[in-house]
C-alpha cells in the first residue's frame, strides 16, 4: 500500500515536472518566436532592399539585357562579360587607375592634413571648437555644389585660380584647368580632399581624444620629447583609428561620382573617368545593363580584396 | 503585444508596397490622363493647357515632370520593367533604345491614327519631325513599320553669332562667314581681339557628336555615313580623317573657347549669354535660354560653314520632343484624342509663344516670334540619327566623340583617333557577330 502510494506519488510528481517542463518549453518557444518577429521587419527590409537586389546583380551579369525588354527574353551569355572587362576594356582599367590616383593623394595629403589639424585642435588651443565646426563644414556641402563652387575657381577664361596667379605674377601658368589632360585628375583630387579631409578630422580627433592623459603625463616625466611622445605613446594607440580612416578613404575615395559629374563629365577624353562613371556610362549611354552589373561585381571584389589586405596589415602592425 | 506586432507589420508591408510607383495607368483605366515627361521648364505652360482641355472635355490631364534626364531616363526604364508607365510618356533615348520599348510592347503604333481623315494628323506635322519617331520598312531593329510617338516641337542645332563681339573683333555682323576658310579666319580674329570663339556643352559627348555627324555628311554623304555604320566604310577612311580634322582646324585657328572640352551646355549658353564668348553651336532652345540670361542680347543664327564642297551642309534636328502612348493603357483611345488636340495648330502655337520653341506643328508657324522663324528657315538641312533604319554601337559613338575631345586637347591626331574608332568598331562588330 506504501509502496503504491509512493509510486502515485512519484508518478504526479513526474507528472507535473513534465507538465513544467512542456511549461517553460512552451514559453522558451513563445519568446524566441516573438524575439524573431520583432526582428522580422528588419530582415524583410534588408532582404528586399539589399540582398534581394544584390544576388540579381549576379544573375544580370551573367546576361545581355538592355533592361527595357522583359528579362525572359535576355540573352545568357555567362562570362562574356567578364571576360570583356578583363581583355578588351582599357578604359575601364584607366577609369580604375584614375581612381587609384586619387586614393593615393588622399591617403597622404588629405589624412597628414586631417591628423595635423586633429593634433593641433587636441591641445587646449583657443577656439578649438569653433575650428573644429569649420574644418567639418566641407564635409557636409553636396558634392554637385562644391564642384560647381571649383569650377568657377578653375575656370580656363574667368576663373579665381587664373586671376589670383596673374595677379601674382604667375600668368604664364593660367590654364584651363579641368580640359588639360595634365592637371584635370590633380584638380578633381584637390577638391575631393577638401571636401573630405574633415571626415578625417573629426574620427582622428576622437581617436586622439580618447587617449588616457596620464600617458603623455608619464611620458613626459620620464623625459620624452613631442616626437618621442608621438611616435611612442600616440601613433601605437591610434593604430585602429588609423585603419578605420583609411579603410573608409579608399572606400570613399574609389567610388568618387558627384564631383567628377559637377566637375569635367569624365573629360577630356577618358582623363578623369573613374568605375562609377564607367558603370553609368555602360548603363545609361549603351543601355548595357548586364555589362554594367559585371563592372560592377568587379568593381565590388576589388574592393574587397583591398580592405581585407588592409585590416590584415593593421593586425600584423598591432601585433609588432 | 500581438497588436504591436501587427502595426510593425503593418507598416513594414505598406512601406514595401508603398516604393512601387503609384500613378502608372498599365492596368487601370480612369478617366484621368497622366503625361510623364522630362521638360521641367514647360511645366506652367503644360499645366495651363491641361485646364483648358479639362475645361473643354471635362478629361484630367496630369503632366508629371522628372529633372535631370538622366533620373528620368532610369525612371522610364524602372516602368517598364514594373508595366507601371503612365498613359503618356517621352524616351529620351536613341532609336535602338526606343526599338526596345516598342517590341517590349510598351508604345503605340499611331499609323492608324495619323492615317485617319485622309492622314490629317500627319500632314500637320513636318515630315522631319515625324521622321525621328518613325521606323521604316526593313529596319535593322525589326520594329513593325509605323509612326511611334506625336512630336510635340521641332529643333536644330546650328552655330549662333554675337553681333557685338563680331563687331568688336571687326568682322561684319551681317555678313557671317560662309566657307571654311572664312570661318578659320573669323577665329583668328576674333582671338586677335581677345575675345573667345566658339562655347557649347562638349562636355556632354552628344554635342560633339552632332557637330561631327553634320561634317560627315557634308564631307562624305549620307550613303557613305550609313555605309559607316553598317561596316561597310572604315573610320580609317580619308573622309573620315578629314571629319576629325575640321576639330583640328577649329583648334589651331583658335575657334574654340578655353575649356570646350569639360564644358556642359548650361555653362555654354550662360558665357554666350553673358557676351563672354562670340560663337556657340547650340540648339534652337537657346533662344528661350538666351531670353531668360540677357534679353537684350544681339545675335544671329548660321548654319555651320561647310568644309567641303562635295555634298550639302547638315544640322541636326527633328523632332525636339515626342510624345508616345503606353500601348497598355485602357485610356488609349482618350489619350490618342487629347495628343491630336495637343498638337493641333492653336496649342502648338500657344506652347512655341509661352516657351519660345518651334512647333511641330507647321500650321501654327505665321504665329512665332521672327528669330524662331531663322532657325525654321533651315529646317531643310536637317538630319538626325534617329531618321536612319541604322544605328551606330553606344561604344564606337563614345570612342568618336572622346577621340574628338582628345584632338581638341591636342592629345591625339585626326588619323590616330581614325584608327582607335575603327578598332572599337571591328570589335564590336564581332561582338554584335557572336
Amino acid at each position: 500500500m506504501k509502496n503504491g502510494s509512493q509510486t502515485q506519488i512519484l508518478m504526479l510528481e513526474n507528472r507535473s515536472l513534465r507538465s513544467f517542463r512542456n511549461n517553460m518549453e512552451h514559453r522558451k518557444a513563445k519568446k524566441i518566436f516573438t524575439n524573431y518577429l520583432f526582428v522580422l521587419p528588419a530582415v524583410l527590409l534588408f532582404c528586399t532592399f539589399h540582398l534581394y537586389p544584390f544576388v540579381n546583380v549576379f544573375r544580370y551579369s551573367l546576361f545581355q539585357w538592355d533592361g527595357i525588354v522583359p528579362f525572359s527574353s535576355a540573352q545568357f551569355v555567362g562570362l562574356a562579360h567578364f571576360k570583356d572587362i578583363f581583355t578588351a576594356n582599357p578604359q575601364w582599367w584607366y577609369s580604375m587607375w584614375h581612381a587609384f590616383y586619387i586614393t593615393l593623394l588622399t591617403l597622404i595629403f588629405q589624412n597628414g592634413l586631417a591628423l595635423l589639424l586633429a593634433l593641433t585642435c587636441d591641445r587646449a588651443i583657443k577656439g578649438a571648437k569653433a575650428y573644429r565646426m569649420i574644418f567639418f563644414l566641407p564635409p557636409v556641402l553636396s558634392g554637385i555644389v562644391v564642384g560647381l563652387i571649383w569650377q568657377w575657381i578653375y575656370d580656363g577664361n574667368y576663373g579665381l585660380l587664373n586671376y589670383w596667379l596673374t595677379n601674382i605674377g604667375l600668368g604664364h601658368l593660367s590654364r584651363a584647368w579641368l580640359a588639360d589632360p595634365n592637371t584635370s585628375l590633380t584638380c578633381v583630387g584637390i577638391v575631393h580632399m577638401w571636401k573630405g579631409f574633415g571626415w578625417g578630422f573629426i574620427i582622428l580627433l576622437a581617436g586622439l581624444q580618447s587617449i588616457p592623459r596620464e600617458l603623455y603625463e608619464a611620458a613626459k616625466v620620464d623625459g620624452a620629447g613631442a616626437w618621442d611622445t608621438f611616435r611612442r605613446v600616440t601613433v601605437p594607440l591610434m593604430v585602429p583609428v588609423f585603419v578605420l580612416v583609411t579603410i573608409l578613404t579608399i572606400l570613399n575615395t574609389m567610388q568618387i561620382y558627384d564631383l567628377i559629374v559637377s566637375l569635367t563629365g569624365g573629360g577630356p577624353g577618358y582623363h578623369t573617368e573613374v568605375p562609377i562613371t564607367r558603370i553609368l556610362a555602360a548603363m545609361r549611354g549603351g543601355s548595357r545593363l548586364g555589362y554594367a552589373c559585371a563592372l560592377g561585381i568587379v568593381f565590388g571584389l576589388m574592393l574587397l580584396v583591398v580592405s581585407f589586405i588592409q585590416i590584415q596589415a593593421s593586425k600584423l602592425a598591432k601585433q609588432e | 503585444m500581438i497588436r504591436f506586432l501587427s502595426l510593425a507589420m503593418f507598416l513594414v508591408l505598406a512601406s514595401v508596397t508603398g516604393c512601387a510607383p503609384g500613378n502608372g495607368t498599365d492596368k487601370v483605366a480612369s478617366d484621368k490622363i497622366t503625361v510623364w515627361h522630362w521638360m521641367t521648364d514647360r511645366e506652367e505652360t503644360f499645366n495651363e493647357l491641361a485646364e483648358k482641355y479639362k475645361a473643354l472635355t471635362g478629361t484630367d490631364v496630369q503632366f508629371e515632370l522628372y529633372a535631370p534626364t538622366d533620373a528620368y531616363s532610369e525612371k522610364i526604364k524602372g516602368a517598364a520593367q514594373t508595366q507601371m508607365l503612365p498613359d503618356v510618356f517621352g524616351i529620351l533615348a536613341d532609336k535602338r533604345v526606343i526599338s526596345s520599348f516598342i517590341k517590349a510592347g510598351h508604345v503605340l503604333n499611331l499609323d492608324p491614327y495619323m492615317d485617319m481623315d485622309n492622314g490629317r494628323w500627319k500632314k500637320a506635322f513636318y515630315a522631319k519631325a515625324l521622321n525621328v519617331n518613325r521606323f521604316m520598312l526593313g529596319n535593322e531593329f525589326e520594329v513593325v513599320p509605323g509612326i511611334y510617338a506625336a512630336p510635340l516641337d521641332v529643333m536644330n542645332i546650328q552655330m549662333i553669332y554675337n553681333k557685338d563681339l563680331f563687331k568688336k573683333a571687326g568682322l561684319d555682323p551681317e555678313n557671317p562667314p560662309r566657307n571654311w576658310a572664312e570661318f578659320l579666319d573669323t577665329g583668328n580674329k576674333l582671338h586677335a581681339a581677345g575675345i573667345q570663339g566658339m562655347v557649347s556643352g562638349w562636355g556632354e559627348i552628344w554635342m560633339i557628336d552632332c557637330l561631327a555627324s553634320n561634317y560627315a555628311y557634308n564631307i562624305m554623304g549620307e550613303k557613305k555615313f550609313i555605309d559607316t555604320i553598317k561596316g561597310k566604310v572604315s573610320y580609317a577612311d580619308q573622309d573620315w580623317i578629314d571629319v576629325f580634322t575640321v576639330f583640328k582646324d577649329m583648334r589651331d585657328n583658335n575657334l574654340l573657347a578655353n575649356g570646350i572640352v569639360t564644358m556642359v551646355n548650361k555653362h555654354a549658353e550662360q558665357m554666350f549669354a553673358n557676351q563672354r564668348a562670340a560663337l556657340a553651336f547650340n540648339g534652337s532652345w537657346c533662344v528661350n535660354v538666351y531670353y531668360g540670361m540677357n534679353p537684350d542680347l544681339n545675335y544671329g543664327v548660321m548654319l555651320p560653314p561647310a568644309y567641303s564642297n562635295k555634298y550639302p551642309m547638315k544640322i541636326w534636328g527633328g523632332a525636339g520632343a515626342s510624345l508616345m502612348v503606353n500601348a497598355r493603357s485602357k485610356n488609349r483611345d482618350k489619350v490618342v484624342e487629347f495628343l491630336k488636340w495637343f498638337t493641333a495648330k492653336d496649342q502648338q502655337a500657344y506652347l512655341a509663344n509661352k516657351t519660345r520653341n518651334l512647333p511641330a506643328n507647321k500650321e501654327s508657324l505665321g504665329e512665332i516670334s521672327p528669330v524662331l522663324v531663322r532657325f525654321v528657315d533651315d529646317m531643310d538641312s536637317v538630319t538626325h540619327p534617329n531618321n536612319l533604319n541604322v544605328s551606330e554601337f553606344p561604344k564606337v559613338i563614345e570612342a568618336r566623340d572622346k577621340g574628338i575631345q582628345s584632338i581638341v586637347i591636342g592629345e591625339k591626331t585626326p588619323e590616330e583617333v581614325a584608327l582607335d574608332v575603327q578598332a572599337v568598331k571591328i570589335r564590336e562588330m564581332g561582338k554584335a557577330q557572336k
